[in-house]
């Protein structure tokens, strides 16, 4: 393995805030995303403290928009709730993949910093646990500031889901893809890692062609990793 | 559905969500991994970004699109040439969002 750990002279900025403006994009990317979901939430009947309390305890984006989509359409709690199960069933990975990083952590501190382990908090924190010295306070205030920001979109999305804000011209909707592919390529630090990407990417489409609707990520993520895995083992030979 | 109901609902989502992401940091923690596993989850962060990154990329109202009409397809490309020259976080972001907003002030 072609360890490339860079650890960056710290600057003065105190670690909080480093976590705070290395969150910026997800706070950005969050706001119309949780805006679109208050929106929804309202029309689909929730009252405002429900839609809230979704968003500050189960702080899962894609399963929030399903989740009102169905209770609009009338289905009922116990499919709702196996939904987000499958629907969330990729932060497993998420979770095994930065353990790692996190082995001095305390029980405690890992159960609060479990709770916003979101696609985006992850994308983000994989990336510079794996790059730099990443402070436990610089950790957090990445998820902090990403949950609230979380939240105050969707109470945005509340009370002002009847003005029409036309948020399509500036692109904000572009804003997690482009972060997505920054770290993706920050990430990769092999030639067997591009293949990797490339692998899970394709075998992702393909999955979601195939009808895969749910499973597709988790599907291709463990296509991806175990061929790389392979590959390392076959080349150290 | 009733707001108790949806309560109760909400309850269950936080639940079966937290769960996930909890079990693996608390099952491993403390604990020493083989090398094959350590070697396996270390490839998890690119294939999973991959995996999340592409269908957003290349699906258009549930179907394949490389039309000129998937602007966000076409506004991957510059992104990704910033992402891979300046290694930084922030300029690809800009170049992306920039062509995506240039893309729809031109494409109607």
């Amino acid at each position: 393995m072609t360890e490339n750990r860079r650890l960056k002279v710290k600057d003065n900025t105190r670690p909080w805030l480093r976590g705070v403006i290395a969150a910026l994009p997800i706070m950005l990317g969050y706001l119309p995303v949780g805006f679109a979901y208050g929106v929804l939430a309202q029309k689909a009947g929730l009252s405002t403290l429900n839609t809230m309390l979704m968003s500050m305890i189960v702080f899962a984006g894609s399963a929030q928009l399903i989740a009102v989509g169905l209770v609009a359409n009338g289905i009922g709690p116990l499919t709702i709730i196996l939904t987000a199960f499958v629907v969330n069933l990729r932060h497993l990975l998420f979770s095994a993949a930065i353990f790692p990083h996190l082995t001095h952590w305390r029980k405690r501190e890992l159960a609060v910093f479990a709770s916003e382990l979101t696609d985006e908090t992850f994308a983000l924190h994989s990336t510079r646990f794996e790059r730099e010295q990443v402070e436990k306070s610089e950790a957090f205030a990445i998820n902090i500031v990403s949950h609230i920001t979380w939240v105050l979109g969707g109470w945005l999305g509340v009370v002002a889901g009847q003005l029409v804000v036309e948020i399509e011209p500036l692109a904000l909707d572009y804003v997690l893809p482009a972060m997505f592919i920054g770290l993706l390529v920050m990430q990769i630090k092999s030639r067997t890692q591009v293949w990797v990407a490339l692998l899970a990417g394709t075998a992702s489409v393909a999955f979601l062609l195939l009808g895969f609707n749910q499973w597709h990520v988790i599907i291709a993520t463990m296509i991806g990793a175990t061929f790389g895995a392979w590959i390392d083992g076959w080349t150290r030979i | 559905m009733d707001e108790n109901l949806v309560l109760l609902t909400i309850i269950g989502m936080a639940v079966v969500t937290y769960l996930p992401r909890l079990i693996p940091l608390l099952a491993l923690s403390g604990k020493t991994l083989p090398p094959a596993i350590v070697a396996w989850l270390r490839h998890v962060p690119p294939a999973v970004l991959a995996a999340m990154l592409l269908p957003a990329l290349l699906f258009k109202d549930g179907e394949l699109a490389f039309g000129s009409d998937n602007l966000f397809f076409w506004a991957a490309i510059p992104t990704f040439a910033a992402a891979i020259l300046t290694k930084s976080l922030f300029i690809p972001v800009i170049v992306g969002m920039l062509v995506v907003i240039v893309g729809r002030l031109f494409g109607g």
